[in-house]
């Protein structure tokens, strides 16, 4: 079936079995391969994207949903080197990648958390916040989700 | 000869019978095997329509697949052991999960079969005063019928959501687990609980005591 949505900034139009992931039409078809493919099972995180300005995972969400949406993955956080994100900003900042696998899933979800939450606490993240990372980077990306706080506060990524 | 042969042969028999005897007073009679499968015979349907109809609601109202989204506090349930909800999901605010982990981040408006996650339309927990978790029937069917607790529903609108409410009647196309297994369905058909419902409503909505 023919999918049309807006995908950071740009309109796109794709035509694939409307059960197909919506992972996979970002990652294969339209090559942005910044979100990752953990579980498969929406367990892991790393597929976060923003659907809406809503955190999503995207390995459980049928491609049909997508249709006529706003989409936001972490290529489209920030396209302008000299003005990142605040998220981005925080993450390099606090250096908190080990691997990298997770960190895409973690940043969307943090970009999500701090558009309803501009100042989270830590009770804030530990509650919206359940992503996975194996390397264990969980205490760097706690102080780099403040970080970020302090940085932006409201974005409307 | 031959007479000795047959006078051993009856003494033997002589005492393996007397062992038997002595064995089968002694020990424990084994269970005797069978193949033939005996079904207990069904319940027989209270006399009372209402209390009736009452009984075969209550088969799906307090199955899993709805109590798990009807918690005691704020944390949903999952599974066939009806275990706390992975990942520390919250009921948030509204039923809906918390700001940036709502239901919706992971359960859409149908089931996903492919990852397992179960999905149907405004997916989200009962509110706090329905939580029928360790109630019994009679409980849970005062607290539904309790206009100060079920949002000051009727009960013609109780039976509508009961009977329409597409999230509520999910339990019925509960779609595969994770690991790709049929999740377990209510013990009667959507129809006969749709009935059921009907009827109990029609007929008074008695709730039995227990
Ligand atoms: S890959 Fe989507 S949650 Fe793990
Ligand atoms: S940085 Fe390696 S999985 Fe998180």
């Amino acid at each position: 079936m023919k999918i049309s949505f807006n995908i950071n900034g740009e309109t796109k139009s794709v035509d694939v079995d409307g059960q197909t992931p919506l992972l996979w039409v970002i990652r294969d078809i339209l090559d942005l391969k910044g979100t990752k493919f953990g579980c498969g099972k929406a367990a892991c995180g790393t597929c976060t994207i923003h659907v809406d300005g809503e955190a999503v995972r995207s390995c459980s969400f049928a491609a049909k949903f997508a249709e006529g949406k706003e989409i936001t993955t972490i290529e489209g956080l920030s396209t302008d080197e000299n003005n990142l994100h605040p998220v981005q900003q925080a993450w390099i900042e606090e250096i908190v990648p080990q691997c990298g696998y997770c960190q895409p899933g973690f940043m969307m979800a943090t970009a999500a958390l701090l558009n309803k939450i501009p100042k989270p606490t830590d009770e804030d993240i530990d509650d919206n916040i359940v992503n996975i990372c194996r390397c264990g980077t969980y205490y760097r990306m706690r102080k780099a989700i403040h970080r970020a706080a302090e940085i932006g506060g409201k974005t409307n990524a | 000869m031959k007479k000795t042969h047959l006078i051993t042969i009856v003494a033997l028999l002589l005492l393996l019978g007397i062992g038997i005897n002595f064995n089968g007073a002694t020990a424990k009679k084994a269970p005797v095997k069978t193949n033939i499968v005996t079904t207990p015979p069904p319940p027989v349907p209270h006399p009372d329509p209402s209390i009736a109809a009452f009984q075969e609601m209550m088969k799906v109202v307090a199955h899993k697949r709805c109590v798990n989204c009807h918690p005691a506090g704020d944390r949903p349930h999952q599974g066939e052991d009806s275990h706390v909800h992975n990942f520390g999901v919250q009921r948030g605010e509204d039923g809906h999960g918390t700001v940036a982990l709502k239901c919706s981040t992971c359960h859409q408006k149908e089931n996903n079969d492919f990852s397992g996650v179960p999905g149907a339309p405004h997916w989200h927990l009962a509110p706090r005063s329905m939580g029928w978790e360790g109630l019994s029937h009679r409980e849970i069917a005062l607290a539904m019928t309790d206009t100060e607790k079920n949002g000051g529903r009727s009960i013609e609108e109780i039976a509508k959501h009961l009977t329409e409410d597409p999230l509520v009647l999910w339990a019925f196309e509960p779609g595969l687990n994770h690991e790709g297994v049929p999740r377990e369905k209510p013990p009667i058909s959507k129809e006969a609980y749709i009935e059921a419902v009907k009827k109990w409503v029609e007929t008074g909505a008695k709730i039995p005591e227990e």
